[in-house]
């Protein structure tokens, strides 16, 4: 185990906490909105890969891209869409991050450069493509972040958007979270290389396997990519292996995982890790961190309420939405 | 009309005999003069001057940055140009063919055209794909289709056929400074055609259709290229004394409904031409359009000639048999007015 004292800022480590809780505990109740019909479609929860989604964004700049998968809740949340904004459009509500058009896989905030979450499997790969072209084109030195799963490595998208992104050295950080399953289909019986990471050298590009259920691993070697990237470095990949403690989606009976696997999964929480390594580390005590889980639950419970409150989006304004003037 | 010079309404407009591809590729080499946003992605639009040469000499002026060679991608070009598109570029993408579109079909529909409303307006998705259609050149069954119906079907998107050398450079213009994903189909059987293209800042609304010929007893609607055969067969029925309107519709979304109404009013007949397939066809929508709004007006059922559902065979003669022409718009158009008893007499 790395030892955390010495090396980071508490505040940061805190704050790495306090997000990965939040992604957890807003997936939980909603969840239980779901349950309760307040919320429609598909919902697919990010519980178990929140050290993924916290390090890797926390490495980024507020200005760099994000773009995302149908899996995106956490994505959305951690590159600073407020949980009330989330909650609002997966409840369909004019006050959602999207004006309750989307949905829970299509949350977008240009504000925070959150440049959507894309339920067609690979389909943000080209798109991602798009966006480091343009950074390129002018000259900035932003990246774009692209999370998909391992599902959408065997799509035409994943072998057509990594080619031309090497081919043209774009500043682009893949991101694949390998939670071993696509749906209900494990990556060893849908991939003929299970380990992903390899699939990227075949386009020349670095990339990397790594631990996606420790927060630190996460941001450190996001950050060390990142920066290569910034650097002219191109295109680089990372799979991070990690695992969702829920079924692919509310829908999903879960009938292809054994009880046994996902409590061996569980047992490596990455919220639990981390805070037995705050803890024992003498960074944060116990009371500090269910200080922090309150102040959580209430920001999320706060969320609901004003998903609850807000009003339905128009149908004078639906109109206005399919075509630009 | 002089082929250089024409009066107009507002003063002296210079024209220059130019070839559709000629008066595309003005097109967008005055666009990309006026706006370093907008770039060219596409297969060999760079070093090789284009499938079709509508992109020639674009990249000795702008440079590899502006005029992007790809590899053969269609789902990647299209997915690069949204991502860049929502990003504020203004790409102009080129599929060699509209044939190839089918493997970009999950980015133009799923993505480019959705996006907008998904995400509550908060992008838009200003970008052009061209690509030319058309069939008659004996290239078989997977490059002889015309899929015009497919985008038309699809809210989100524009789409937009010019017929005429001055269309295709007006229409281009403005289709790259629309806000919107816009489906610009060329035709590749019109690329060498000549015609008089207006110089320098020349541009025409989406959505205007054009009366491109005058008459009174019934209405032909078509777009491309069987403009041109609706207007060869004008020319021959006015040979028997009858007055045949041709109406250029230009665009199919958005669609001029006020120009094909306002016309079938007046000639209580009306043919709809496309080159397509018959089923499920772009002609389809428009006569379901006439019947519901000008019923009362018709004297005849509204007739539809295009391509037979065949996949194109090979073979010259039978790919002429199934594709429409100039004498079957006439035949359909006599036997409309005749009616059923006359013809079948005659």
């Amino acid at each position: 185990m790395k030892d955390l004292q010495g090396f980071y800022e508490k505040d940061k480590l805190l704050n790495f906490y306090r997000q990965m809780y939040l992604l957890r505990n807003f997936e939980e109740v909603a969840a239980n909105m779901y349950l309760k019909g307040k919320i429609g479609g598909f919902t697919h929860l990010y519980i178990g890969q929140e050290a993924t989604g916290v390090g890797a964004i926390a490495a980024l700049f507020d200005k760099d891209y994000v773009v995302s998968a149908y899996r995106e809740h956490g994505h959305a949340l951690a590159k600073g869409i407020s949980a009330k904004a989330v909650m609002a459009e997966l409840f369909g509500k004019q006050t959602g991050c999207s004006g309750g058009m989307g949905g829970s896989m299509h949350l977008f905030d240009k504000n925070v450069n959150f440049m959507g979450g894309y339920a067609i499997v690979g389909g943000s790969i080209p798109i991602a493509v798009g966006i480091g072209f343009a950074i390129n084109y002018r000259e900035e030195e932003l990246v774009c972040a692209c999370f998909f799963g391992d599902g959408a490595i065997n799509e035409g998208a994943f072998n057509e958007g990594l080619n031309m992104a090497k081919l043209y050295n774009l500043p682009i950080l893949f991101i694949c979270e390998n939670n071993l399953y696509g749906m209900g289909t494990g990556v060893v019986r849908a991939s003929s290389v299970s380990e992903i990471y390899k699939r990227a050298c075949g386009f020349n590009m670095p990339s990397k396997a790594i631990n996606g259920m420790d927060v630190i691993e996460v941001y450190e070697e996001i950050l060390l990519a990142v920066k290569a990237i910034r650097r002219g470095g191109g295109p680089h990949f990372i799979e991070a292996r990690t695992y969702r403690f829920k079924p692919h989606s509310m829908a999903d009976p879960d009938r292809y995982r054994t009880i046994s696997e996902i409590e061996m999964w569980r047992e490596r929480d990455p919220i639990e890790y981390f805070s037995r390594r705050l803890t024992e580390q003498g960074i944060a005590d116990a009371d500090e961190l269910k200080q922090i889980k309150e102040s959580v639950e209430v920001e999320v419970q706060e969320a609901v309420e004003f998903a609850e409150q807000s009003p339905e989006p128009e149908w004078t304004h639906l109109k206005e939405l399919v075509y630009s003037e | 009309m002089d082929a250089f010079k024409r009066i107009s309404l507002f003063g002296i407009v210079t024209m220059a005999e130019l070839t559709y591809r000629e008066a595309l590729n003005q097109a967008l080499r005055e666009e990309m003069r006026r706006d370093s946003r907008v770039f060219i992605i596409g297969e060999e639009v760079a070093y090789y001057q284009g499938t079709y040469k509508v992109t020639q000499n674009l990249l000795a002026e702008f440079g590899e940055q502006r005029v992007v060679d790809t590899p053969i991608a269609e789902e990647g070009i299209v997915g690069t140009a949204i991502g860049a598109a929502m990003t504020g570029l203004r790409p102009v993408a080129e599929l060699m063919t509209v044939n190839f579109s089918l493997l970009a079909m999950d980015m133009i529909v799923n993505h480019a055209a959705k996006i907008r409303l998904m995400f509550n307006a908060q992008v838009d998705v200003p970008m052009v794909i061209r690509m030319p259609q058309s069939a008659g050149n004996q290239l078989g069954a997977q490059h002889s289709q015309l899929f015009e119906a497919y985008f038309m079907h699809c809210p989100g998107l524009r789409v937009v056929l010019p017929a005429t050398p001055a269309d295709a450079k007006g229409l281009l213009k403005t289709a790259i400074r629309d806000n919107n994903p816009v489906i610009f189909l060329e035709n590749q059987s019109l690329y060498s055609i000549k015609g008089d293209v207006p110089a320098g800042e020349y541009l025409l609304p989406l959505g205007k259709a054009n009366v491109i010929r005058e008459g009174e007893e019934i209405t032909l609607i078509s777009y491309s290229k069987m403009v041109h055969e609706c207007l060869a067969a004008a020319e021959e029925l006015a040979k028997d004394n009858i007055s045949a309107e041709v109406i250029d519709l230009r665009c199919l979304n958005p669609l001029d409904k006020k120009t094909i109404f306002d016309s079938v009013k007046k000639t209580r007949f009306a043919i709809v031409v496309n080159e397509a397939w018959y089923t499920g066809s772009a002609g389809a929508e428009i006569a379901s359009l006439i019947n519901e709004n000008c019923f009362e007006y018709l004297d005849a059922p509204v007739k539809r000639i295009s391509a037979y559902d065949i996949p194109m065979p090979y073979n010259k003669n039978l790919e002429q048999a199934v594709l429409p022409h100039k004498d079957d718009i006439e035949k359909v158009a006599k036997r409309l007015l005749m009616g059923e008893e006359l013809w079948l007499k005659r």
